[in-house]
């Protein structure tokens, strides 16, 4: 069970959220003119690292806002909160 | 005679409180302190229950938590409770338990007959057996669920109350023995909040038992001064009988504290268990150790015990176990407890599997007149209900090999120790990672991605001095690391009789050769798991822990292996030939003990299990006798009967009222999302699947909202209010999905467009008129002109209804003349009454969401999640007129020319009208091109929406079918349950005013 670093309301357990997968995912800004495959690569293909991991959550039960969390997925540990709009953060290895 | 076993004096009972209690119908006394298992030895009762799997007869093998035999049902009635531990169960007045898994009783139990036929039921005899023919596994399933299981279940609804708490701390202690209290102390000094919780009902755990000493004094006159000292700091919470269960990522652990277990009768005001969830900035681990049985022929009789109970039993609560009493040990520490036995009085011998002893061990043995077989193992035991003699045998080491002649040794009690296995269960719940001690023989504590730390016992470490140093020192560090006040150093000196230092693994004291015949070797008492099962499944190729565990039952149970998980994994390492750390161990998960689902349900039951949402017309329904569908949280009607009227009757009328006449519906649950924003319009646009850029003001719309596969979610009205304010509605069970949704686009892909959203879906209450005299009744109580041409179907107006301010809409869901009136929630009741006060003229009918069906389905209108089920294009749905092609761009636009989503023999909504014009049929229903009398059949559809339609006079129905656009009139078949074929031909979906004009008068 997470404690979870709200970018606008600070740290809540993870109870108050919801994980909604990849961050960083852009919507096709011409949708018309994409193909089938590429169009197929924004619906179904997500990362699944064993690793850093950057995802979508939102603030439910508090601020209801979205925003993006970066997360090692082997050890669990939440390692930033960032707000929607700003950029993904680096990965030192 | 009572307490025949009971030393003349010692023991913490109190020997002034006779408690009366029941085992087994029987009726004896016990002492205040004692707890079923100490009780039950003093009476010399020692046959407490009957194993798993062979009904053999089981006595008590430990003191505490970690029991695997001695399980009971406790209580009766609607508290009784299964598989309760004897060895925790504080003895109270009026205690009843019986034994388990036995029948006709105990001591004559015909489930026995499994142990003289064992050799039909080896490990993987389930699988094995009953897999084939497939087809049989039913009945099969029946006689293994019947005979699986150990005690039983109430019948009846517990009575007891439960509750939660959350708790915030700087550190949290796990367990109270002296290591746990000593690191609490370092925390309470230095002011950090702290709380400290045992699973016992007195703190100090084991060394309570020991005749050690700290810093000079007696252990247990210290334990007392630290605890005094705890408890008078404010910031240390103290919690006995709590028992951490689990441990889950960034120190968030739960605990179950037994609060009034224990108590005779039923709290009023107290509940009965209380479950903890804690967040800790600090976690520190001081659960001690279990000691490990001995593998050897028929170790599982009554009367044979690990050492540290019979320590226990006879230090703590002032119990002799036996007066002729065997220890079979590997290691110098359990020696401690045969020479306290023999200074009271019981006659002691001493078997050690090892050649080698201590001159100073030996020297007080032979002071003390303790005879010692050395290199000696026991290879068999006798006695049936409970042990009376055992068979020794020399073992030579080289060769690990029986050798010699047989000795026979009578004795009461034969009590053993193969070493001690740190309780790393939480640690490894946290993810730690465990190493293989190779002088200790067992796993410890090697890292945990958590802020941890353990101490003593629990960290592999058995030296009384350096575990208190270790744990003052743990304490005084994260003190520091919490940034709390620095607290004086203390040196610790402790003493004990005898120190455990190493042990040799014993997995197979016979030796090398696996049994197959005869004697069984337990390595897991509670499911009945023996040394020539796990040679088995590492035979039959179930080589890994986690397959051995699962194909054996090793290390399952309510005890998940506290005592046998070690030994089940040494044993591998000897038939693989591979050191221990090589086979690896399972995963310990929560729960740590099994814990009741009523604490961990706390308060949410019953009417507290989920909120019940309630109209502002709530009241008006209860008093007319309304039944109610639940709708989400939302209490619906869904009828309301007159009289003895069915659902069925009620239904009718209904309908038939709203067609003929003037029907009410409560819509109130109805999602409504107020939007505002000068680029509302625009996101509309990308929202819904149509437009609406040129929604005029004071005119609605109806709209699919599609996901980005383009399948529909959701659908609903949405009116234009003012400039750049729209209101929109949604499904009642949609509305929190829709408003995520609409959030989800404007904080993540849109950010620049400037429109808020508030849901408002309580803010209003909403009263659906509709039919024919919906126009007359409106008239009378507004100041809105509702003239055919000043205010048509699919517009807004803004007025007063019944003197309060109020949007009324002209939509409808029934295909009659409607309005939906809207207006402030407080307001809801009284304007609901008046409509009916007014409407008696006209018959007024309130109808339910049942009618509703009927009536939308009469004229095929969709309902999302019924007709649809997330896998359903608006084309699908016959509903191409609602999708913009001019929009450049809408979400799921890109997916409707998907090849999947432009396939042919895509399902279609069509209308189905059965042959027989009486058969309403079931909904979900499979359709079949032509029924057959069994399996495969070609399906083509399913029947989504069912109804007997009144104004029809005849049944229809709602399906999705294969291509079923280009199939209208087309005959399918629909085989029902009962074996019945009905016949049914595909039509259009709308069944009623197909012209659609009534909702235009």
């Amino acid at each position: 069970m997470f404690i979870i670093d709200c970018p606008y309301c600070g740290e809540r357990d993870q109870t108050e959220f919801t994980c909604h997968g990849e961050a960083h995912i852009a919507r096709p800004s011409n949708p018309n003119e994409v193909s089938d495959e590429e169009w197929g690569r924004y619906l179904f293909f997500r990362n699944n690292p064993k690793g850093i991991h950057f995802e979508r959550w939102t603030h439910d039960h508090g601020c209801r806002r979205w925003f993006n969390v970066m997360r090692d997925t082997v050890s669990d540990k939440i390692l930033k909160t960032y707000k929607m709009g700003e950029s993904r953060p680096e990965v030192n290895e | 005679m009572s307490n025949q076993n009971r030393t003349m004096y010692g023991g913490r009972v109190d020997r002034s409180k006779t408690i009366n209690f029941v085992f087994n119908g029987k009726k004896y006394k016990g002492f205040q302190g004692d707890t079923l298992a100490s009780a039950l030895l003093a009476n010399d009762v020692h046959l407490i229950g009957r194993s798993f799997k062979y009904h053999r007869a089981r006595g008590i093998l430990t003191a505490g938590s970690e029991e695997p035999n001695a399980i009971v049902q406790l209580g009766v009635g609607a508290r009784t409770e299964p598989n309760i531990r004897a060895t925790e169960i504080e003895l109270y007045d009026g205690l009843e338990a019986a034994s388990q898994n036995c029948w006709p009783s105990v001591k004559f139990d015909i489930g026995g007959l499994n142990n003289i036929l064992s050799r039909l039921f080896p490990a993987g005899f389930y699988y094995k057996t009953f897999k084939w023919p497939p087809s049989l596994w039913l009945l099969y399933e029946h006689f293994i669920r019947k005979a699986a299981g150990l005690g039983k279940s109430p019948i009846a609804k517990n009575p007891d109350r439960y509750e939660q708490k959350f708790h915030h701390c700087d550190a949290l202690v796990v367990g109270g023995g002296i290591t746990g209290l000593v690191s609490a102390l370092a925390l309470g000094r230095a002011k950090c909040e702290v709380l400290i919780v045992d699973e016992n009902p007195v703190l100090g755990g084991y060394i309570l038992d020991t005749n050690s000493t700290i810093n000079g004094k007696s252990c247990n006159k210290y334990i007392k001064s630290i605890i005094d000292e705890l408890q008078s700091m404010n910031n240390v919470t103290v919690l006995t009988r709590t028992t951490a269960t689990g441990y889950y990522d960034y120190n968030y652990l739960t605990a179950l504290q037994k609060v009034t277990n224990h108590w005779k009768e039923l709290s009023k005001t107290v509940p009965r268990e209380r479950f903890w969830r804690i967040r800790a900035k600090k976690v520190i681990l001081a659960q001690g150790a279990f000691e490990r049985p001995l593998v050897f022929s028929d170790n599982d009789r009554p009367g044979i015990m690990m050492v540290s109970a019979a320590r226990k039993y006879l230090n703590s609560y002032g119990v002799l176990p036996g007066k002729s009493i065997t220890l079979f040990t590997n290691n110098d520490h359990a020696y401690s407890t045969a020479f306290e036995f023999n200074n009271k009085g019981a006659k002691v011998k001493i078997i050690d599997t090892r050649d080698n002893l201590s001159l100073e061990l030996e020297d007080r043995c032979r002071k003390n007149s303790i005879q010692v077989f050395k290199s000696h193992s026991v290879i068999s035991t006798k006695g049936s209900k409970k042990i009376n003699e055992i068979e020794i045998q020399k073992v030579d080491i080289e060769k690990n090999e029986l050798t010699g002649e047989i000795i026979k040794i009578s004795t009461d009690c034969l009590i053993m120790s193969g070493g001690w296995n740190p309780a790393v269960q939480l640690l490894s719940q946290s993810r730690g990672k465990l190493r293989y001690d190779e002088i200790l023989n067992t796993f410890v504590p090697e890292f945990s991605p958590q802020d941890l730390k353990v101490v003593g016992c629990n960290n592999g470490k058995f030296d009384l001095t350096e575990n208190l140093n270790d744990a003052f020192t743990a304490g005084i560090d994260t003190a520091a690391e919490l940034g709390k006040n620095s607290v004086d150093k203390v040196t610790w000196e402790g003493n004990e009789d005898i120190s455990f230092t190493q042990a040799q693994i014993e997995p197979y004291a016979l030796g090398k050769k696996e049994v197959t015949k005869g004697s069984k070797h337990f390595v897991d008492f509670q499911n009945d798991v023996t040394a020539s099962d796990i040679f088995l499944a590492q035979r039959e190729g179930y080589i890994s822990v986690e397959h051995t565990k699962r194909y054996t039952t090793t290390g399952m149970g309510t005890d998940q292996g506290k005592t046998s998980n070690v030994n089940a994994l040494a044993l591998m390492s000897h038939i693989h030939e591979k050191p221990v750390d090589q086979i690896g161990h399972t995963t310990f998960r929560p729960p740590y003990v099994p814990q009741t689902i009523g604490a961990i349900a706390g308060r949410s039951v019953d009417h507290l299990f989920d909120p019940i949402r309630k109209t502002a017309i709530h009241e008006w329904h209860e008093k007319n006798g309304a039944e109610y569908e639940d709708v989400g949280q939302w209490k619906r009607p869904h009828y309301y009967p007159r009289g003895k009227e069915d659902l069925h009757k009620a239904v009718n009328r209904e309908c038939l009222s709203v067609r003929n006449s003037l029907g009410i519906l409560d819509a109130s649950t109805l999602g409504k999302i107020d939007l505002q924003g000068p680029d509302t319009a625009k996101f509309l646009n990308m929202i819904y699947t149509n437009a609406w850029s040129k929604l005029e003001i004071g005119s609605c719309r109806y709209g699919l909202m599609c996901n980005e596969h383009g399948m529909i979610f959701d659908d609903g009205v949405t009116s234009r209010i003012g400039e750049n304010h729209y209101h929109m509605t949604t499904t009642t069970g949609g509305a929190a999905r829709v408003m995520s949704w609409l959030e989800e686009f404007l904080q993540t892909e849109w950010l620049d467009m400037r429109v808020f959203c508030t849901s408002v879906t309580e803010q209003w209450s909403v009263m659906s008129i509709s039919g024919p005299n919906s126009r007359k009744l409106l008239s009378k109580l507004t100041d809105i002109d509702l003239s055919k041409d000043a205010f048509p179907f699919m517009k807004f107006r803004n007025g007063k209804v019944c003197g309060v301010d109020a949007r009324v809409f002209r939509i409808s869901f029934t295909g009659e003349l409607s309005y939906e009136i809207n207006v402030p929630s407080r307001y809801g009741l009284y304007v609901w009454s008046e409509l009916m006060k007014h409407g008696k003229e006209f018959d007024i009918t309130p109808y339910g969401t049942e009618a509703m069906h009927v009536l939308r389905a009469e004229k095929g209108y969709i309902i999302v999640g019924q007709d649809t089920d997330g896998s359903v294009t608006p084309q699908d749905m016959n509903l191409d007129w609602l999708v913009s092609k001019k929009k450049e761009d809408f979400l799921g636009k890109r997916s409707h020319t998907r090849p999947d989503t432009l396939r042919e023999d895509r399902k279609k909504f069509v209308g189905l009208l059965v042959n027989d014009k009486k058969t309403v049929l079931p909904e979900g229903s499979h359709i079949v091109e032509e029924a057959k009398s069994q399996p495969p059949m070609k399906m083509i559809g399913h029947v989504t929406s069912s109804y007997y339609s009144p104004i029809c006079g005849y049944p229809i129905a709602l399906a999705m079918i294969k291509n079923g656009h280009n199939r209208l009139g087309e005959e399918v078949e629909i085989p029902l349950m009962n074996g019945k074929i009905v016949k049914a031909t595909i039509t259009d979906t709308v069944f009623y005013d197909k012209e659609g004009t009534k909702n235009n008068e």
